[in-house]
Parts: structure tokens; C-alpha cells; sequence
């Protein structure tokens, strides 16, 4: 197996006001390609932080940071710039631009690598297909669910065809329906495109779900990391008696 | 027609062309030089891309005296400058000098605020496709931006309105100075009075058709 992301001791910290706040602490971690790795902790940890070094959003402190063998930590910004194209990003607030077309957000990442008007057009068709949005190509992002949203930026990140996906808390802001339908997504973009795949999310499920490793973190650093078996994304039932069933039934346990 | 306005036709049609002339001119600067004004204001603030905080200070120190200066002393102050640029400090295209300045200060702070609006997010994801700064400014920020900057614009131009009014002092004409010099000083009240609905009228249609394009290009 060989690593796609690889940090050796890398530190992050902020001012806050008087006080420095140390959000990731000499942190090494290997991610494998084709692995679909969670980060999990409370808020606060650092997830995004450390997530956010991993294409250098946030510069390292100290500390050293790998991708696609390339040292991002001492390319020069154009090269950075450059790197950052095969590290795809989804938000858990989707981060589209409003005033674009769906299909017009999945073309920026095109424009940005000098794409020709028509090898844009195909690719951005052929993303939107995968994510099954092609119907939605004309329509902007505020005509659209959270979920849908997701599908958008999804296929934005992987227009580049990257080989590496960071998401950060992808599926907080949706309910559980809509999180079982894009972590479905995340899995085919996994398996079918050997996209390597990080997962920052506080949503125990959601890391069960997909991950096949799972790094644990507290207050800026790794507590563990370990090797999961995933299991099947239990989505809720979404109906009023299911809903009553639930609370009645924790009221039955309680008072037993 | 009134028999006043058909009296006075050939002064009011020009006097009209003189507030175009002013106020055209002043939406160009702002455009030209207060665009980037204004975004150089965002990217150099604290926090931002380019964070650089001499570069802010000096021209947040500019956008404020000018717009502190009451703007007839500014007329005033600037007459030698104004000399310098168009070879007179009197007339139409002399009055458009300190009324650019104005216009540059004045819309470059409306600038910031509206690319202060758009969400980080936007620019966090810019970042992370490898979008440069021209690019994020370019695919990014002035595209969730447009209506904000259009919107600005149509204030900045009722703005410029209301100030080439007073160019008369130095020899500027306008629509605001030939009210006042027919109208109020000869005491020809109606004439001051179609004037002023003029004014008015421009003055909707400005901002009804800004509204309606602004409206038009917000999709968020
Ligand atoms: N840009 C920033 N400026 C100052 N403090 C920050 C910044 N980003 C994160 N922090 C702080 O770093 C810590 C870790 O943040 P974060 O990585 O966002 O945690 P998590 O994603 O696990 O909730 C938090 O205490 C947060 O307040
Ligand atoms: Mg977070």
C-alpha cells in the first residue's frame, strides 16, 4: 500500500487574543491511497484544522506535509496552486458560488487548468452525471436541497479528477435521509474512482459508515487511530409514529 | 409644454447635457479607479489574501479625508490640481475633477462592504481548487458580488447628482446650477420648480433601473 498523505510533526497554532491556542499539536499521520479515513472528536479538536494542513488552506507551523509525493510545505505558491488541483474539497456548508449555474460551478476548477470551452462542456456533463444532477445543470444553487448542494460541490471538487477528496463535516448540515444519499456518493467515488477519500465529521455514525480507518482526536492531538469494519448507515425512519415509538420507548426505559 | 421651459429650451436641454457630462464622467472614475480602490481595501485588510497594512492605512486615510471634506472646500482645495489636469480650473470638464475624486472615494468604500458580504466559504473553497488572487477576484467575488456592486453604484450615482449640483461655483452648469441662477436668483419660481421634477425624474429612473438589473443578477 502506498501513502497519498503523509504529516510529520505538524503543528498549528492561532492568536487568540492574549493567549496562543495550540488547534493541532505535532501530529503524524500516513493515509493510504484508496482508504476512506475519518477524523472524529469533539468540537474543537482540530479536525478542520488538520484536515485544512493537508492542502495547506492553514501553512504548518512546523512540520512537514506529503501529498501525491509532492512536499506542499516547500512548493512555491504557483506549484502549490498547481498541487492543489488534485486535492478535491467539499464544505459542510457546500460553498457554491450563488450567482453561478450548477454547471457553471462544476466549469470554474475546469477554467482554472485552461480547459477548451468544449472538453469543459463534456467534463462538466460527465460530472454531473455521476453525481445525478445532470437534469439540474441550468438551475442555481438556490433552487436546490442541502443534499443537492452536496451532489454540486461534489462534482466541482472531482472535475480535476483528483486523486485525493477532503470533506469537512460533509453531511452536518443535512438530515439523515439526505446524509445516507451523499455518503452513498462518497463511497462510489471511492470505489469507482479510486479516489482516496478524508472524512472530518463529529457524526459517530457517519465515520462508521464509510471508514475503513478512523483517527480519533483531542485537543489538537491524535488520541488513536484504528482500523474499522463499516457498517450500514441506519437511516431513521422519517414518519410521525416512528418519531413517537422512539420517544416513548426512551421514556419506557428510563423508568424502568 | 409650459411657456417657461419652451423660453429657456436651448439652456435646459444644455444645462441637462452638463450633468451628463459631470456625472458620466465621475461613474466612469468610479468605476476605473474606485473599483479597484475598493478591492485592494478587501484584499489588504486584516485576515485577507493580501493582508497588507501599510497599504490599507494609506488608502483608508484617503477614502476618509475625501469624504470628510465638505465638498465645496474640496472643489476649492483642488482647484490647483484640477489646473494641472485638464488646464483650467473653470468649467464643465474642470468640475468633473473634484467630482471624480469624490466619486472614487465614495464608491470605493461601497466596494468593500459589498465584497465584505461575500461568505468566506467562497473564497476558503477558491483557495483549495488553486484558484489565484486574480482568479478569485475575477471567478469569485466580483460574480457573488454583482449586485451588491451594482447597487452601490446607482447610490454613488444619485450621489454624484446631488453634488455636480453645486458645481456652479466653479463654472460647472448642470441642471442643479441653472435652477439656481434662472430660477431661484431671477425668482422665475415655476422655472426652479420643473427643475427640480427634472432632478427627480432622473433620479427615479436611475434607481428604479438599478433596483430591477440588481435584482435580476442576485441569484443567492
Ligand atoms: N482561524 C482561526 N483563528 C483562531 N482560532 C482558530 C482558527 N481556526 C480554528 N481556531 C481554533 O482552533 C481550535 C480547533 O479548531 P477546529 O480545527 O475548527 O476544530 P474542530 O473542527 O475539531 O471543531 C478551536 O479552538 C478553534 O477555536
Ligand atoms: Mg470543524
Amino acid at each position: 500500500m502506498c501513502t497519498v498523505i503523509s504529516l510529520h510533526n505538524v503543528s498549528k497554532s492561532y492568536q487568540q487574543h492574549q493567549s496562543i491556542l495550540q488547534a493541532v499539536h505535532s501530529v503524524s499521520l500516513n493515509i493510504d491511497k484508496g482508504e476512506i479515513h475519518g477524523v472524529i472528536g469533539a468540537s474543537g479538536a482540530g479536525k478542520s484544522t488538520l484536515l485544512r494542513l493537508m492542502n495547506v488552506l492553514e501553512t504548518p507551523d512546523q512540520g512537514i506535509v506529503v501529498v501525491n509525493n509532492q512536499t506542499l510545505t516547500t512548493l512555491s505558491n504557483r506549484k502549490l496552486r498547481e498541487a492543489r488541483r488534485s486535492i478535491g474539497m467539499i464544505f459542510q456548508h457546500f460553498n457554491l458560488v450563488a450567482n453561478k449555474t450548477v454547471f457553471a460551478n462544476v466549469a470554474v476548477p475546469l477554467e482554472l487548468a485552461g480547459y477548451s470551452k468544449k472538453a469543459k462542456g463534456d467534463r462538466v456533463k460527465e460530472c454531473l452525471e455521476f453525481v445525478g444532477l445532470r437534469d439540474k445543470a441550468h438551475q442555481y444553487p438556490a433552487q436546490l436541497s442541502g443534499g443537492q448542494k452536496q451532489r454540486v460541490a461534489i462534482a466541482r471538487a472531482l472535475a480535476n479528477r483528483p486523486a485525493v477528496l477532503l470533506c469537512d463535516e460533509p453531511t452536518s448540515a443535512l438530515d439523515p435521509q439526505t446524509t445516507a444519499g451523499i455518503l452513498d456518493v462518497l463511497q462510489t467515488v471511492n470505489k469507482e474512482l479510486g479516489v482516496t477519500i478524508v472524512i472530518v465529521s463529529h457524526e459517530m455514525d457517519v465515520v462508521k459508515s464509510i471508514c475503513d480507518k478512523v483517527t480519533v482526536m483531542e485537543s489538537g492531538e491524535i488520541l488513536e487511530t484504528v482500523s474499522i469494519e463499516s457498517q450500514a448507515y441506519i437511516i431513521p425512519k422519517n414518519d410521525p409514529k416512528w418519531f413517537l415509538q422512539q420517544l416513548t420507548e426512551k421514556e419506557r426505559n428510563s423508568n424502568a | 409644454m409650459p411657456e417657461i421651459i419652451l423660453k429657456y429650451q436651448a439652456e435646459i436641454w444644455q444645462s441637462i447635457g452638463e450633468t451628463f457630462v459631470m456625472v458620466g464622467i465621475s461613474i466612469f472614475a468610479a468605476l476605473l479607479v474606485g473599483l479597484p480602490i475598493g478591492t485592494l481595501l478587501y484584499l489588504c485588510r486584516k485576515g485577507q489574501m493580501l493582508e497588507n497594512r501599510a497599504l490599507y492605512s494609506s488608502l483608508n486615510i484617503f477614502v476618509n479625508i475625501v469624504r470628510s471634506f465638505p465638498f465645496l472646500l474640496l472643489v476649492v482645495f483642488l482647484i490647483p490640481f484640477t489646473r494641472f489636469i485638464v488646464g483650467t480650473a473653470i468649467g464643465t470638464m474642470a468640475a468633473t475633477v473634484p467630482l471624480s475624486i469624490m466619486a472614487i472615494a465614495y464608491y470605493s468604500r461601497l466596494v468593500e462592504q459589498a465584497l465584505l458580504e461575500v461568505p468566506r466559504g467562497i473564497i476558503e473553497s477558491a483557495v483549495s481548487m488553486g484558484a489565484s488572487v486574480p482568479e478569485i477576484i475575477f471567478k469569485f467575488l466580483f460574480v457573488e458580488a454583482r449586485s451588491s456592486l451594482l447597487l452601490g453604484l446607482t447610490t454613488s450615482t444619485i450621489s454624484f447628482i446631488s453634488y455636480s449640483t453645486v458645481m456652479g461655483i466653479v463654472g460647472g452648469g448642470g441642471v442643479g446650477d441653472f435652477a439656481i441662477r434662472y430660477g431661484y436668483q431671477r425668482f422665475e419660481t415655476e422655472l426652479m420648480i420643473y427643475m427640480i421634477i427634472i432632478m427627480i425624474f432622473f433620479v427615479q429612473m436611475i434607481q428604479y433601473t438599478g433596483t430591477t438589473i440588481a435584482k435580476k443578477l442576485d441569484k443567492r
